[in-house]
């Protein structure tokens, strides 16, 4: 086989990329790019309109006994703003990553299949839109995000918000699940010459290994959602306690899919982290083979782990036990990572742009999350914190302190290979510590009132000592945490104009994405480049010295 | 165009549409044990009324079980003749459908039956356990007849289409995971009962 591996490229169909760029090129478009840039872009606009929906929440709770918000329109917030960020923005935010970027990291041309991919992202975007059409017919469903069972039934939410919400999930799920089988395919069989398993970039392998949690974890919930809405439609009885039926089902149906998801939203993530910190290192992974193994260790672990939501039910201690000493089995492949990521840095040349410092933070913020989960698999714990504000603290440290934190790093780093033009680092500074303070604001106090005993879910609150201070500044972290993205996308505007022209390769980075131009064509590669490890760029301009100890 | 690397053969790493219906067919599994998990829990539980062992008859869907069951025998027909190329695609696709057929109208009669019985959905747990089961596995069934009809009529209009190779794979690894599954749903449905 040649060094360099040319691919067939008529120059009739390389005319007709060229026609791209319409409206209707859009609308129509199987390219891996496009529709990776569209699952983006879906994801900023719920990204917002969920965000809007927090601050609601923050503004009702920033004094005692307010009365800014009906108790009714509460339920709905809490449950649109739950349900919006993670089946809306992350899960989209990350498949789109994934869709753009692996091709181009394992050097294809485009996805497995093409027209799926298109079928997939339209499922989501129209689940999407259809649970937010609830508002015109009656009301946006109003149960909480896991929806729990009897709560979710006819005699207790007459109105079609339920419906909505497991009709629109339904199409979410089969979207997702399409993209999932997508991705897999696309890594086993369209890896450029050269480019075996072991070299494969460590992002293609997070989103690898969640794609095979997307497959198995989704139709746990798809079949839990069909039962559902035969509950509601056909007047079954699987849910419903008076006639036999288990609302604890619905809990373990729910949490089954539930806990995989938690690590659907967070392993890509852990992708980019494997990404970014490397390369602002200057330095090669640390344990690339630990990274990946821990990576299976932790999709495997999470299928045994659900009922770790569920102490409170009262299942039994050896189920209490099975399930806790589960929970905490999965935070050893984690603490793996950090501690991979941090050596990483160790003696590196780190260069503090804002891609890196959103990495470094996300590695504080993500351990602070992963160590209140710990807290709470200890079953006595659990019991005691359970539905409290501590749940609502841990949830956001590890889904914004982390995936948010690694989206942002993942902006900063990739933004440059999507657009052309260098985001400002000035702004991105900006952007970094406004993001930080504003987090930690919201979310760490509400450590506090959890353990004070502030439940979750509950539309306010009466003046006991403390709580109306600690809920200001939850407020007010909020506000300025929705500041923060403010300058996220004037940065963006910003760079559309001013924006200093990337290049092919603005971070001297070393896998395949950074071979191509920036943005890269429709056809992506003219030719790849030779692949003799895992940092393939790297071996190119350093023939002399390539990596010796990673190139096997 | 997507396509740099060539299929090698019977490598199935390699294969992506026998990779992409297999982990489907993996996906589906889950959302089917979910169901038949569902099934079982409340039979264990005996709920009031009607049952499978009061009101079903396995000898009677025994006979369309073993329709459904040959179906697999004569899908695999039909590839082994589009493989080797040889006659009777055509007529093999032409038998799965009638198997096919003749086990949904089976079911169809079942269900009028145990509706005369006043056996519904929303009767007990065993009723809205079981319709949604084998219902989930009708349409199943339904879905597999109008890709092998597709198929029937390509391979018929051989003049209009090549019939693809890879689609007819898909569609029996496809149809053997429905019979598959009517296995599990026969034995736990019809072949076990909970005290």
């Amino acid at each position: 086989m040649s060094e360099i591996s040319v691919l067939p490229l008529p120059m009739r169909e390389l005319a007709e990329f060229e026609e791209k760029g319409t409206i209707l090129s859009w609308l129509s478009s199987c390219d891996h790019k496009q529709i990776g840039i569209m699952y983006l872009l879906t994801a900023v606009a719920f990204f917002i309109v969920g965000g809007c929906e927090a601050l609601f929440m923050r503004i009702q709770l920033a004094i005692p006994n307010n009365h800014f918000l009906k108790p009714e329109t509460y339920d709905q917030l809490f449950t649109m703003h739950g349900t919006t960020m993670i089946f809306l923005v992350i899960v989209p935010a990350l498949l789109g990553l994934s869709m753009y970027l692996v091709p181009l990291m394992i050097g294809a041309r485009d996805v497995a299949f093409p027209r799926l991919n298109a079928l997939g992202f339209w499922l989501l975007l129209f689940g999407g839109i259809f649970l937010y059409t609830s508002i015109f017919f009656g009301n946006a469903p109003d149960m909480g995000w896991f929806s729990y069972a009897p709560l979710s039934e006819k005699p207790y939410s007459s109105l079609p918000g339920v419906d909505f919400w497991a009709l629109g999930l339904f199409s979410i799920g089969i979207g997702t699940v399409a993209s999932g089988i997508n991705i897999i395919v696309t890594i086993l069989t369209l890896r450029a010459p050269g480019m075996k398993m072991k070299r494969l970039p460590l992002f293609a392998w997070m989103t690898f290994v969640n794609s095979f949690l997307i497959v198995f974890a989704l139709p746990a919930l798809n079949a839990a959602l069909a039962m559902l809405l035969i509950d509601r439609g056909l007047h079954a009885r699987f849910f419903t306690p008076d006639a036999g039926g288990s609302p604890v089902m619905w809990q373990h149906f729910f949490w089954s899919f539930g806990h995989p998801e938690v690590y659907i939203m967070v392993l890509p993530a852990f992708g980019i982290i494997s990404e970014v910190v490397p390369v602002f290192s200057r330095q090669p992974i640390f344990g690339y083979g630990f990274v990946a193994a821990s990576t299976v260790a932790i999709a495997l672990l999470s299928f045994a782990v659900w009922a770790h939501h569920m102490f409170a039910v009262g299942l039994g201690h050896s189920m209490d036990i099975f399930f806790a000493l589960g929970s905490m089995l999965i935070a050893v492949p984690t603490g793996i990572k950090v501690f991979n990521w941090v050596f990483t840095m160790w003696h590196g040349a780190i260069r503090y742009t804002t891609a890196m410092k959103f990495a470094a933070a996300f590695l504080i913020e993500f351990t602070i999350g992963g160590l209140s989960g710990v807290i709470f698999a200890v079953v006595p714990m659990d019991w005691q914190l359970t539905d409290t504000y501590v749940i609502v603290a841990h949830i956001h440290y590890v889904l914004f302190g982390g995936t948010m934190f690694a989206l942002f790093a993942g902006t900063y780093y990739w933004w440059p290979k999507m657009t052309g033009r260098l985001l400002s680092e000035r702004l991105g500074t900006w952007h970094f510590w406004t993001t930080v303070i504003g987090f930690n604001a919201t979310f760490f106090v509400q450590h506090m009132l959890g353990f004070a005993g502030m439940t979750r879910r509950v539309w306010t609150y009466p003046d006991l000592p403390h709580w109306g201070l600690l809920n200001m500044i939850s407020t007010v972290g909020a506000f300025v945490l929705a500041g923060s993205t403010v300058f996220l996308f004037w940065n963006m505007l910003w760079s559309g104009k001013h924006g200093r022209t990337a290049g092919a390769n603005p971070w001297e980075a070393w896998t395949l994405e950074w071979a191509t131009s920036s943005p890269p064509p429709l056809y992506n590669f003219a030719e790849v480049p030779p692949v003799h490890g895992p940092r393939p760029l790297w071996d190119l301009e350093h023939p002399d010295e390539q990596d010796r100890f990673l190139n096997k | 165009m997507t396509e740099h690397r060539v299929a090698t053969g019977d490598d199935l790493l390699h294969d992506k549409t026998r990779l992409a219906i297999l982990l489907f067919i993996a996906s589906e599994a889950i959302f089917f044990a979910c169901l038949i998990a569902a099934y079982v829990r409340y039979a264990s539980a005996s709920p009031l009324g009607p049952n499978a062992h009061t009101v079903l008859d396995p000898l009677k869907t025994g006979f369309y079980t073993a329709c459904l069951l040959s179906s697999s025998i004569t899908i695999y027909l039909a590839e082994r003749a589009q493989r080797l190329h040889q006659a009777g695609l055509s007529r093999w696709l032409a038998g799965t459908m009638l198997l096919g057929l003749v086990f949904l109208y089976g079911e169809m009669q079942e269900y009028r039956k145990l509706l005369h019985e006043n056996v519904t959905v929303s009767r007990n747990l065993f009723g809205s356990t079981y319709y949604t089961l084998t219902g989930f596995h009708a349409l199943h069934v339904t879905v597999g007849l109008v890709l092998l009809g597709t198929m029937l009529v390509i391979s018929i209009k051989r003049k209009l289409f090549k019939p693809q190779q890879s689609a007819l794979t898909c569609i029996s690894y496809y149809w053997h995971f429905v019979d598959a599954v009517w296995v599990a749903v026969f034995s736990v449905v019809y072949l076990w009962s909970a005290q």
